[in-house]
């Protein structure tokens, strides 16, 4: 059943688009990550104008978020005070991430930008995880309970602007997670991705927040972010497929729902190996992309005006 | 009552139809006896709507004695960037780059015969008709290597698209005088106003030239979704995101209860 975009400009079959927004959906649940960067990268495989699928996929995301969040937030699973606070970063992070966009695109070197920062952070956040939760799952089998210090002391808790977080149970500086929202905000912004691959680690790992509320807080942060994403790519750039991105909801929510029910059913570790591996093959796909020898060397645009 | 009556009534239309296009086939030889060449399209207009795929139009028209023809249809005209990539520490990067003034964002060739026999490159040249001979211009001149090997890249993209018409389609000759085509729209083809040129070429010159122009418009809801997204930017941006949330609330009401 081919479904004409008007945005897009192009003619896809609208069952393959349910299947990939189910897929992708699935996946999203489960990790209490968006999927972004999955479905990013794919619908400019299957021929969407890669400025359509950044602007498309912010808007989609907002809705996956919010059918995601209400699964979690039954669950009681959503730190809002701390959500809010993240979320000021990340309406800064997302505004600076426009503006950086625009300068980027009038030099010329967006899509590798896009790439290059697809490759590092993917890369870097993939590793990193693996590394953790293959330990973690190890020490599990051999001890069947590591005893966990309960309170590291850093130099990050000497921070200023102290919050107490109950939901959490965190005393921290409002900066830190003010600063992460910042940067998924940005790479909201940049990549066209909800950025919980990386808000879920840093959320863990930087701020120590149980794992059972990082998926839903992270969520309820990004369906804000993606929000205003969409909002400006629809205005500035006209570039959101309101079809491609209901197609994409409906396969999308569907999936999420049995993703969320299914990740109750995984261990923190185990859900954290399987995304960083997820994570990581993305990631060395880009790569790869980079340094092989492209066919066809020439490429065209319609040129940007400065 | 109504039944029997429809009958007779619809081969009564047929047959109308019938004379009608008789009609106009036989006007058409008549004036090409006095213009030499007389062409038209199936239809002016390729609507795109929401269930659009792609789509063929017809030209038919009649010549007033032999010679060959040739038809070019081309897109609205835009400029173009086309960039080289080199190697950069390791990794491909654009590294140069060309702007095209005016390229035509589509391109179709039909021929009657092959490009060779029917007219020296000059002529092909001044009329555009062949690949190699459309006018493409670079905004900032240089080397005409470089302009080569860009400008054949440019035509290489736009054939991927399916925009530029890799082979000619043939124009086929029913009898002496009267000739047809079918032009292809892939369903990426862009908006906006084309323009179907034939050309009656008689021992290498064009003796006659005829240009129809051919509208490719978005009709209906994928119409008024891009008209709206144009016009009201905001008003679009915050339904898209209701639309986005009111779906994702929808669903998990639902599926709490499952």
């Amino acid at each position: 059943m081919q479904v004409y975009l008007p945005i897009a400009e192009i003619s896809v079959n609208a069952l393959l688009l349910l299947a990939l927004g189910g897929g992708v959906g699935f996946l999203s649940g489960l990790f209490g990550v968006g999927g972004g960067f999955l479905m990013t990268p794919l619908l400019i495989f299957i021929g969407v104008p890669p400025a359509v699928a950044v602007g498309t996929q912010a808007n989609q995301l907002v809705g996956a978020s919010v059918s995601g969040v209400l699964a979690h937030w039954r669950r009681n699973n959503v730190d809002v005070r701390l959500g809010s606070v993240m979320l000021v970063g990340g309406v800064l992070g997302t505004s600076f991430g426009v503006w950086l966009f625009g300068v980027l695109q009038q030099l010329g070197h967006i899509d590798l930008v896009i790439s290059l920062s697809y490759v590092f952070f993917l890369g870097t956040v993939s590793l990193l995880m693996l590394w953790e939760s293959v330990g973690a799952l190890i020490r599990g089998r051999i001890k069947a309970a590591a005893p966990r210090k309960l309170h590291h002391h850093t130099w990050l808790h000497g921070l200023p602007l102290k919050m107490r977080f109950p939901r959490s149970r965190l005393y921290i500086s409002a900066l830190l997670p003010m600063l992460i929202g910042f940067v998924g905000g940005l790479l909201v912004a940049i990549m066209g991705i909800g950025g919980g691959f990386l808000l879920v680690p840093a959320m863990i790992y930087i701020l120590g927040m149980p794992t059972a509320l990082v998926a839903g807080t992270s969520l309820f942060q990004i369906i804000f972010s993606t929000g205003i994403a969409a909002f400006l790519q629809a205005t500035s750039n006209q570039t959101v497929d309101v079809v491609l991105a209901m197609l994409l909801l409906v396969g999308g929510v569907i999936g999420a729902q049995f993703g969320t029910r299914a990740g109750t059913r995984l261990r923190g570790e185990q859900a954290r190996a399987l995304l960083a591996l997820m994570v990581l093959a993305v990631a060395a796909k880009l790569a790869v992309d980079l340094i092989v020898r492209p066919e066809d060397l020439y490429s065209i645009t319609r040129p940007v005006s400065p | 009552m109504l039944h029997l009556r429809a009958r007779p009534c619809l081969s009564a239309a047929l047959l109308a139809c019938l004379g009608l296009c008789l009609a106009s086939l036989w006007l058409l030889v008549r004036e090409a006896r006095a213009q030499a060449l007389v062409a038209d399209l199936s239809e002016h207009l390729v609507a795109i709507t929401t269930g659009f795929t792609g789509t063929d139009v017809v030209l038919f028209g009649a010549v007033d004695g032999p010679g060959a023809v040739a038809l070019v249809v081309q897109g609205p005209e835009a400029p173009v960037s086309v960039r080289r990539k080199g190697r950069v520490a390791g990794i491909w990067v654009n590294t140069e780059e060309m702007e095209f003034d005016r390229v035509p964002a589509y391109y179709s060739l039909a021929l009657s015969q092959t490009l060779e026999e029917m007219a020296p490159p000059a002529v092909l040249q001044r009329h555009e008709i062949g690949l190699d001979h459309v006018r493409l211009v670079p905004k900032h001149p240089t080397s005409a290597e470089e302009v080569a090997a860009f400008r054949a890249a440019l035509i290489r993209n736009k054939q991927r698209d399916g925009l530029y018409s890799t082979a000619p389609q043939d124009i086929v000759f029913l009898g002496q005088r009267l000739f047809s085509t079918r032009i292809h729209f892939p369903a990426n083809v862009p908006t906006g106003t084309y323009m179907a040129s034939v050309f009656l070429i008689r021992d290498g010159d064009v003796v006659s030239a005829q240009t129809t122009p051919l509208t490719v418009s978005k009709i209906g809801f994928s119409a008024s979704v891009s008209d709206y997204a144009q016009r009201y930017g905001m008003v679009y941006a915050v339904v898209a995101i209701l639309l986005a949330v009111s779906a994702g609330w929808l669903a998990g009401v639902i599926f709490r209860k499952s």
